[in-house]
């Protein structure tokens, strides 16, 4: 299967108003290629929630995007504190951000939870110490 | 029912109007905006009194058709920026977030 086109962005860690950069320019992409809005919707939201993750969880990360016939690919990678337990992080409401996230709106501990409703897999392979790396498919 | 019509029939004042045939398909409410983005419906008009530059990353990620901004919420320069360049209709008014869901409920199912 070859791929169509390949997407690399470095996410900064220290600047939540540049946060969503990445996402909105995928959308922009996907829109040109033709995708169904919703499609578009879906890989957008759960891509942002994953930037939104590594700016305040990880100190950034790096954002890949692969855009194959059938499906598309989110890969997120940091090297922050790891996800010491994923069961729990996956719950809606957990939330292990700081007050001064949470002032701006985020941390309702609804981002995992979002990423996986807006996608059709979610893989998170996370060691703590050592990084995390997140992967996500939406099928088209 | 098109944005630029519920400006004239809510009496809004337009922070920054991109698309004003944009067309209102539904309403949600709500501030916190990682649950926002989880609720809200492609062309919802987005009621809120959350005001930072991430507003309008929601609201372009998300789809919403506009942004209201209750209680007179401040906004920066920043935040009208963004919406400029990410082409978001930004809306404002003193009334509620409340107000302003019954007002829409109201003229949306009319």
């Amino acid at each position: 299967m070859a791929d169509v086109l390949k997407l690399h962005f470095d996410v900064d860690g220290d600047d939540f108003t540049s946060a969503g950069e990445a996402s909105a320019d995928v959308k922009k992409r996907l829109r040109l290629m033709g995708y169904d809005p919703e499609i578009i919707r879906r890989v957008s939201i759960a891509m942002y929630e994953g930037e939104i993750n590594m700016v305040i969880h990880a100190g950034g990360g790096v954002a890949d995007v692969s855009v194959y016939p059938d499906k598309i690919e989110i890969v997120l990678e940091d090297k922050g504190p790891g996800i010491p337990d994923i069961a729990l992080a996956m719950s809606e409401g957990f939330s292990t951000a700081p007050d001064t996230v949470r002032s701006l709106g985020f941390g309702a501990g609804m981002g995992l939870p979002n990423m996986k409703r807006y996608t059709d897999e979610l893989h998170i392979d996370s060691k703590v110490g050592e990084g995390t790396k997140v992967t996500m498919i939406v099928n088209t | 029912m098109t944005v630029t019509e519920i400006i004239t029939a809510l009496d809004l004042e337009v922070i920054h109007l991109a698309d004003g045939e944009r067309e209102i398909d539904g309403v949600y409410t709500g501030d916190l905006l990682s649950w926002v983005m989880g609720k809200l419906s492609y062309g919802n008009a987005w009621i809120t009194i959350m005001n930072n530059v991430n507003v309008i990353a929601v609201a372009t990620l998300a789809d919403a058709s506009c942004i209201i901004l209750t209680e007179r919420s401040e906004i920066g320069d920043d935040v009208i920026a963004k919406a400029e360049a990410c082409g978001v209709n930004i809306l404002r008014t003193a009334k509620s977030s409340y107000e302003i869901c019954c007002m829409l409920g109201k003229i949306l199912n009319a």
